[in-house]
């Protein structure tokens, strides 16, 4: 056997081995791996997009549908009033109240939330004793059940409450207010207690973030000479932006709907002043307890749009960087 | 295009669980048939005594005595707190295939609007015999002459209040007219105690008043038609307003009232009385049950000094004998068995209604029944219902709940200083066209 035939009996026994190993026919053997691959996404997918469907989108078209009906729930609705719903709703000055509390609460948390959170976050990054114990405290608020923490609230601002009793041990009797009852103070009030609830959790977030900001930039800046606060200001915070960004989104869309600790802590007389009440207490004193189911759906839908927009709009101007590719596609 | 396909194929998706829901749902149980007592039902019946306690097991017994004495008939309970129950529960239920057989029904507006919508059951003929021990109070839960429910509890509202801070305040009988009332108030403020403790946290409480001099201000003609057209153009409606305006500017309640609820915590408008820093509280009949459990182991030393005056007389049109009240009832869905008519009767009994006295949850409303009640304030209560020429029900539950929110919600505002006596009844008128 010369080397010629040799090296092509090699060849192709190479190749017969080869085409052992590929499945049988070029084209086809493409089209299987597809259609697998169709298989598993809708095998995977299937139980989510129908529990979603059912739960989230079917909700909403239902949802869509009522308002659109003057019906109180009794029967099926039959009398067709279009757009009305949402008419008389922006008309009621009570609900312009819900709108405006919701933008105090919004505008409020990020204002308030954002720097005490950098500032806790800041310090309990840096080494020292108890420092689990204090990560572990500040966290506690989040944990604790939204009513739990509204009856808690109700019950230590109540008249005569502890912290009435505090002050006027304290030689502070003057400051004494109604804290819960003067209407133009209970939206601060109510303000003072989400921050106390949610603060830990933008904490947390912040913390979250700043352990993955790399030691040797700061290390480099420090044996630069940088000072404590020069690299937290220039090396820290920016790299902290997308988790900022992250919880100012998760904050907005929470401040938008916020219901369980308002509806424990104000109560009903307050609510339909329009001193404290946001727009979803607003739709549930109006759907259910005044029976206006029809206007109670249109609030809903109204409350959805505003969250849905105030997404959408934060998505492309805000998150544009951190979530390219994630959830948008490519972002030109 | 794959996008679109994919979509198609989502909402086919959708649509197929939709029909499968709907589909399991969809079985329509046809209303027994033929005589009673012959074929094993079950009814499920749902009531509002949610809390654990003497009500509760009350209502359980009245179901096994039911049960023990026509066996075919099992009865399933479900318990269930009120604003639940009202506002979500039935009204849900009533709408689906499956409501219960027998539920809570508080008359009024509501039941006319389920009578409307063909969602219960008409008793009239059954229940004669019982509507007729009962009196005037069943024509709550009936619609244009036809009944379709019966009640368990009824009674009037009226002044609780601490005949010893009376007393000590130099008053020595209970205020008979508005301005015996007005001059108590004084005297009370004098003697450095809250005069009234009024809840209007909860919004009715407050609205309570309202009520009061409205069935002062209009005749019993006038309060009926508003009934039933829900038309408020008698100007006794705005007079009630101001009359209210006038009686909040002598300052009778305690401070911070706008956020003060009825009956949770010792520093809610009953836990004011319960413990003896306010004289008085405008409450219906249930008021002796809630300052018990709020006053706790002081209510032995409480007890006696706690009584009951109805509410003052004002000159007007208003019959000076007509009282507010409210009651509870049960109804029958349209599709229950014939079987829940009985057992409706059976509740409202005299014999069960005694036993129902006896608990002391509430005032029976049976003729006879109430020899079962032994406390003497709830005694007063009795003979004062029964002597009552007139009861007009709550009028937020006598209206409906639509116009009957927005009218709590201006009487809310009256007491906050913000609303208007006119803008009460410019808002009842617009509720009732939304």
């Amino acid at each position: 056997m010369s080397t010629a035939e040799q090296s092509l009996d090699l060849a192709d026994r190479a190749n017969a081995r080869s085409a052992r190993l590929r499945p049988a026919g070029g084209p086809f053997s493409r089209a299987a791996r597809t259609r697998r691959k169709w298989y598993e996404i809708i095998g995977l997918t299937t139980p989510a997009v129908i529990v979603y469907s059912v739960f989230v989108l079917v909700p909403i078209g239902f949802a869509v549908y009522y308002s659109l009906y003057r019906w109180r729930g009794v029967g099926s609705p039959t009398e067709f009033v279009g757009w009305r719903n949402y008419q008389l709703a922006f008309e009621d000055p009570i609900f312009r109240d819900a709108l405006w509390n919701n933008l105090i609460i919004v505008v409020g948390s990020l204002l308030v939330q954002g720097p005490i959170a950098l500032g806790v976050a800041l310090l309990l990054n840096r080494r020292f004793r108890g420092r689990a114990f204090f990560r572990l405290l500040v966290f506690v608020p989040y944990v604790l059940a939204e009513v739990t923490v509204g009856i808690m609230w109700r019950l230590i601002l109540m008249r005569d409450g502890s912290v009435d009793t505090l002050l006027q041990a304290l030689g502070l009797g003057s400051l004494v207010q109604g804290w819960l009852s003067d209407l133009p103070l209970i939206i601060w009030t109510l303000l003072f207690i989400l921050t106390w609830k949610y603060v830990g959790f933008a904490i947390i977030l912040f913390l979250a973030g700043l352990s993955n900001v790399p030691g040797e930039l700061t290390e480099a800046a420090a044996i630069d000479g940088a000072s404590w606060w020069q690299i937290q200001r220039h090396i820290t915070i920016p790299l902290l932006g997308p988790t900022i960004r992250i919880w100012m989104f998760l904050s907005m869309i929470g401040s938008l709907q916020v219901f369980d600790v308002i509806w424990v802590v104000a109560a009903p007389s307050v609510r339909s002043l329009g001193a404290a009440n946001t727009m979803a207490t607003y739709m549930v004193d109006n759907g259910f307890f005044a029976r206006l189911w029809g206007y109670g759906n249109a609030v809903a839908v109204i409350l959805f749009l505003i969250s849905f927009v105030a997404a959408l709009l934060f998505q492309r101007f805000f998150l544009r960087r951190d979530i390219q590719g994630a959830l948008t596609g490519r972002v030109s | 295009m794959a996008r679109s396909r994919h979509v198609r194929a989502a909402m086919a998706l959708m649509a197929t669980s939709i029909l499968l829901l709907t589909s399991a749902c969809n079985k329509d149980e046809a209303p027994s048939a033929g005589e009673l007592y012959k074929n094993p039902v079950e009814l499920t019946w749902w009531h509002n005594a949610s809390d654990e306690g003497p009500g509760k097991a009350f209502w359980q017994k009245v179901a096994t005595d039911f049960h023990n004495l026509h066996p075919t008939v099992t009865i399933k309970i479900e318990a269930i707190e009120t604003n639940q129950l009202q506002r979500t529960r039935i009204p849900a239920a009533l709408l689906s295939n499956d409501p219960p057989d027998i539920f809570q029904a508080w008359g009024g507006g509501e039941i006319v609007d389920q009578v409307k919508a063909d969602q219960l059951r008409e008793v009239t003929e059954q229940t004669k015999a019982e509507v007729a021990s009962i009196g005037s109070a069943a024509a709550i839960w009936a619609v244009d002459g036809k009944q379709y429910g019966l009640p368990f509890r009824m009674g009037i509202e009226g002044f609780w209040y601490n005949k010893k801070i009376f007393a000590d305040a130099g008053i020595t009988a209970p205020p008979k007219t508005m301005d015996e009332l007005k001059a108590a108030v004084t005297k009370l403020k004098a003697a450095n105690v809250i005069p009234i403790s009024v809840g209007a946290g909860d919004k009715w409480p407050a609205a309570h008043y309202w009520y009061n001099f409205a069935l002062r201000a209009c005749s019993v003609n006038a309060l009926k038609d508003a009934t039933k057209s829900l038309k408020f153009d008698d100007p006794c409606f705005v007079k009630a307003g101001s009359d209210l305006k006038e009686f909040i500017g002598i300052q009778p309640f305690q401070p911070n009232f706008i956020a003060t609820v009825a009956q949770q915590g010792a520093g809610s408008s009953a836990g004011l009385v319960a413990t003896g820093k306010a004289a008085m509280e405008l409450m219906g009949d249930w008021n002796f049950g809630v300052m018990q459990n709020l006053a706790g182991d002081s209510w032995a030393a409480m007890k006696p000094n706690i009584g009951w005056f109805p509410f003052p007389a004002i000159t007007g049109p208003g019959d000076p004998k007509a009282a507010l009240g409210g009651g509870d009832g049960f109804a029958c869905s349209k599709k229950a068995p014939a079987e829940c008519v009985e057992f409706l009767k059976y509740i409202a009994s005299p014999e069960t209604q005694k036993a129902y006295a006896a608990v002391g949850v509430g005032l029976p409303v049976a003729k006879g029944a109430g020899d079962g009640v032994s406390e003497p304030v709830l005694k007063s209560i009795l003979s004062a219902t029964n002597d009552a020429s007139y009861v007009q029900l709550w009028l937020d539950t006598a209206y409906g709940s639509t116009v009957g929110t927005a009218m709590n919600d201006g009487i809310i505002a009256i007491f906050a200083g913000t609303g208007t006596p006119q803008k009460v009844v410019d808002d009842m008128k617009a509720a009732a066209k939304k």
